[in-house]
């Protein structure tokens, strides 16, 4: 669908074959390549704006805002580890590489994120020294490529995040185009400089959940067993995953729905493969409670985090934390209206900017390019990034307060109702004013 | 996902031992498969002119000499049942196939696990470590077993749902990996007439090959010819009257590792599981290749 | 070795846990035993993983899953065959395995030496990022998958889809190569590759001639996409 009216009466648009079909169609016959770009899934599709909470009247009692407490720390990693990792706030930075950012943009975001005492994530790229030194929680993802991996930075990780997937592409590796491939990207990936990197989408030396538990044990002998080990994986068949993650030995499980962005990756695969997370979480948290480790192996879900509202549904739903990319990167900049006459030179504007991985971003944040880097400071951007965590942990807090809860991991299914069908069935509360779940049958869970 | 082990006796004296070393094989594969174990065992043949049922009931206590019973009235002869946890194994009259419909004729609350000449398979919920004590598995003495460990990937956790699979006489299966078109293939099968009774993945390559078989493949060509029809990843182990046999797909992402002593040849997802053979220390060990069958079977070792 | 007086601490893993061996191998970083003697491996895993020192390591058997996984510094030999991910990430040292290794040996390693005087299964050096790996005996299918840096050497032969998606690193195979991966082929034998492969084989400790292998290594086609060679991926 386009974002335009037809111009005059008689033209008429095909649902099917609109504008951006069309212009994809024939920009596919002159290239002979599917689209690549960043983002997440930019469909509609059933999210926690379907869903309201249920906020108190005269059977629940509210709590005051400010003199009344309402706790927002949790600790992930409680299962094995010697050192968990204990968070101020249940909002994360997601896994986003030095090589899809700026160096000058991954240290704005650890920056922030220490700020609030929360945790970042290491990417596709490894580990680069602004993260390390300016983010006071760096959770270090092992992929399937390895680019940069080495014991040194295991050791200095506050966590291990394996990544099986993300929501944006699940069964797909990660990808890093030719002009991104600065000097100092390709030194840390050990590639020539200036080419496609293509990544594999399987681990290089394990396959499936009964090997997985051998390689998280490795890591764990490699770190003597001090922090915790988390398994991401995209939003698929998540009860099956969720259950292999705990029983492979995971301490916390990152679940990433298909909304979920990418620095770069197929256009198809963005939008047609993987579940709204609206619909996994419900399904994660089965598959956990069903094993007894519901709030023991800690559970945290991304994918289209945008608003303390959806955390607070997320929370809701049962996770224990949320985590954020997309949003992240916006409060930090990206898309913002004072570039909107650079954004119209590549083709785009502002607020539809998604071609991330050219690495032409006029705001320096998803470039390796040094000048437009350079635009990018990346102290003020960590402000803007705690500001931002801050201005949603208070919302969050709000609605949970609304609520009556002490502690937003209080809020719980029962406090929600859908606006939709769809929302309903897949977050598995009913209908806002029936009792009415779809697809339960009169049973209630 | 899950362990998998086989052990095949070259001499007399081993046989004697089998179960007790086949045990330690499972225990060592529990970490890669705490759901559920499961194992088939051929010893003790049939007279001739009958065969063996191995039968299943959830129910606690279940009174099998009820059915033995029912047996002997139908078939003829006298047979006590022999009893292992909730399993038991039956001899009966008549050949394996009339044993087998007759019991999921007349006790729809029973499941066959397995009917032959030879086989028995049990195979239930639960940790390994309890499994190999409930079943008293160390005392038992076979000429060949195969053993497996399951972490469920997609189907439940239940005993039916427990490896190894049996769709033909004498003959089963234990798989570690995961199908992907094994939907498709269950529809077709069942169209064939190949009773399949859970929507696991692994029952459906064990009924492929018992397909295959019946239309007159060998073992080798309808592990073959599983090669091009089951779309996933594998290392399967197959059990038949006279042996195993061992394939990895030809991507050969999941392990084997597979050993030969003076007394015996086995096979297991990981080397651990034969470090605790005897012998095993000067053992030949060696990795089966991708895609390529290997069978070891009474006569020609 | 040094023939200096050399005390070997030993250390039998049917009595002693992984997790107390390896606690042990990486405190010796902060000055502890030197020189071991592993017994008993049968099998286990991750054995010597994330060793920081460098430590001189005799281990008496088979060992399972990443032995010396990530290994720094310390040089290893294994009286036995390894289980998959021999080595795997290591950064530097040298490993010796004197029967085979199982598959992903070496993988994704960035520096040191990597021994296999048996045979390597699939995946040998897969996605290797600067660490060297010989091989006397074969190596199994997809070996040097997406080889990014450093150098496999192969004495014997070697299987299908050999060096597919090859970025840089070098490939010497003496015997034959079932197939060779999409974008990997046969490249000239000039003196530095000569001198290379003659110094890695004599690291090694292997008797062979350099002139005897032929090098396989990225045609580059795959570097940037083509429409044209839409084929390969």
């Amino acid at each position: 669908m386009t974002n335009e009216p037809a111009s005059s009466a008689g033209m008429r648009e095909s649902a099917l074959f609109d504008r951006n079909v069309i212009h994809e169609i024939q920009r596919k016959a002159r290239e002979g390549i599917y689209d690549i770009r960043g983002f997440g899934a930019k469909r509609k599709v059933p999210h926690f704006d379907d869903l309201l909470l249920l906020g108190a009247s005269v059977s629940r009692y509210p709590l005051e805002g400010y003199r009344e407490r309402c706790n927002t720390a949790v600790t992930l990693g409680t299962r094995y580890a010697k050192n968990p990792i204990e968070l101020d706030i249940p909002i994360t930075i997601a896994g986003m590489s030095f090589g899809a950012l700026s160096a000058q943009a991954k240290e704005a975001l650890g920056r922030g994120a220490s700020v609030v005492g929360t945790s970042t994530t290491t990417g596709d790229g490894g580990m680069t020294e602004e993260e390390r030194g300016h983010s006071e929680k760096l959770v270090y993802q092992l992929l399937p490529s390895r680019y940069g991996m080495n014991p040194d930075d295991l050791r200095r990780a506050d966590a291990i995040e394996v990544v099986i997937g993300q929501g944006a592409k699940p069964g797909g590796g990660g990808m890093l185009l030719g002009q991104k491939i600065s000097d100092r990207v390709a030194e840390m990936r050990d590639l020539p400089k200036g080419i496609d990197q293509r990544s594999s989408c399987r681990h290089p030396d394990w396959t499936g959940p009964d090997d997985l538990e051998i390689k998280i044990g490795e890591l764990r002998e490699i770190t003597d067993w001090r922090i915790p080990i988390y398994v991401k994986i995209a939003a698929s068949r998540p009860y099956f995953d969720v259950a292999l993650a705990v029983k492979s030995g995971a301490d916390v499980v990152v679940l990433d729905g298909m909304e979920g962005g990418t620095a770069a990756t197929q256009d198809v695969f963005i939008e047609h493969v993987g579940i709204p997370i609206l619909s996994a979480i419900p399904e994660a948290v089965d598959a956990l409670k069903d094993l007894g480790m519901h709030r023991k192996v800690q559970l945290i879900v991304s994918g289209g985090i945008r608003t303390g509202a959806d955390v607070a549904k997320a929370l809701a739903l049962g996770a224990d934390a949320v985590s954020i990319g997309v949003a992240a990167m916006i409060a930090l900049g990206d898309n913002a209206p004072e570039y909107q006459e650079e954004y119209e030179k590549l083709g785009s504007g502002a607020g539809y900017y998604d071609d991330w991985h050219e690495g032409r971003d006029p705001a320096g944040i998803s470039t390796q390019d040094e000048e437009l880097g350079k635009r990018f400071n990346a102290e003020l951007g960590g402000r803007r990034l705690a500001n931002y965590l801050r201005a949603m942990v208070l919302e969050t807090q709000t609605l949970a307060r609304a609520c009556g809860k002490s502690d937003v991991r209080n809020l719980e299914p029962e406090d929600l109702v859908a606006l939709t069908i769809e929302a309903a069935a897949m977050a598995r509360v009913p209908l806002a004013g029936t009792k009415w779940i779809p697809g339960l049958d009169g049973k209630t869970e | 996902m899950c362990g998998i082990a086989g052990l095949f006796s070259k001499s007399s004296d081993f046989e004697q031992r089998l179960g007790d070393h086949l045990s330690d094989m499972l225990i060592q594969m529990a970490d890669r498969g705490p759901d559920s174990a499961g194992v088939a065992f051929y010893r003790n043949p049939a007279p001739v002119g009958a065969s063996k049922v191995t039968l299943f009931s959830p129910e606690q206590g279940y009174d099998w000499e009820i059915v033995a019973g029912e047996l002997s009235a139908a078939f003829g002869g006298i047979h006590a049942p022999e009893v292992r946890a909730s399993h038991a194994v039956i001899v009966v009259e008549t050949d394996a196939d009339d044993a087998g419909r007759w019991v999921i004729d007349n006790h729809p609350d029973l499941r066959v696990m397995s009917a032959g000449q030879t086989i028995e398979i049990y195979k239930e919920k639960g940790d390994p470590r309890e499994f190999v004590e409930r079943f008293g598995l160390r005392e038992l003495s076979a000429t060949h077993a195969l053993g497996h460990t399951r972490m469920a990937t997609e189907s439940i956790v239940t005993t039916e749902h427990s490896h190894p699979f049996s769709t033909g006489l004498d003959l089963c299966l234990v798989h570690n990996g995961s199908l992907c078109n094994h939907n498709r293939l269950r529809e077709q099968l069942r169209r064939e007439g190949i009773t399949i009774q859970t929507d696991n993945d692994s029952e459906v390559a064990a009924a492929y090959l018992t397909w295959k078989m019946r239309e007159g493949a060998s073992l080798t060509e309808a592990l073959e010819s599983g090669l091009d029809d089951l779309d996933g990843f594998f290392t399967f182990a197959v059990g038949t009257a006279d042996g195993f046999a061992v394939l990895r797909d030809p991507i050969a992402c999941k392990p084997a590792v597979m050993s030969e002593s003076d007394d015996w040849v086995a096979m297991a997802s990981e080397y651990r599981a034969i470090a605790v053979l005897p012998g095993a220390a000067d053992a030949r060990v060696w990795e089966p290749d991708p895609g390529q069958v290997y069978i070891w079977e009474k006569e020609k070792v | 070795m040094e023939a200096a007086e050399q005390t070997i601490e030993t250390v039998d893993l049917s009595e002693t846990s992984i997790r107390e061996l390896n606690q042990r191998l990486h405190d010796a970083a902060d000055g502890g035993p030197q020189n071991w003697r592993i017994t008993h491996p049968d099998g286990l895993h991750a054995i010597g993983a994330g060793i920081n020192a460098p430590l001189d390591i005799d281990i008496d058997g088979h060992v399972g899953y990443y032995c010396v996984g990530m290994n720094k510094e310390a040089n290893v030999r294994i009286h036995g065959s390894a289980g998959v991910g021999l080595a795997e990430n290591i950064m530097s040292g040298t490993i010796v395995v004197d029967g085979d290794a199982s598959q992903s040996a070496g993988a994704t390693g960035r520096g040191g030496l990597v021994v296999v005087r048996g045979n390597a299964a699939a995946r040998c050096g897969i996605s290797m990022k600067g660490v060297n790996i010989v091989v006397e005996g074969n190596v199994g299918h997809l070996s040097g998958f997406m080889a990014q840096k450093g150098a496999l050497v192969v004495c014997g032969d070697a299987g299908e889809a050999l060096g597919d998606s090859i970025y840089e690193t070098h490939i010497y195979v003496r015997g034959s190569v079932a197939e060779l991966g999409a974008d990997c082929i046969e490249k000239e034998l000039k003196d530095f590759h000569t001198a290379e492969l003659a110094g890695l084989l004599a690291e090694a400790g292997v008797d062979a001639d350099p002139s005897d292998f032929k090098r396989y290594g990225s045609a580059r086609k795959l570097y940037n996409f083509n429409i044209d060679n839409a084929d390969a991926y």
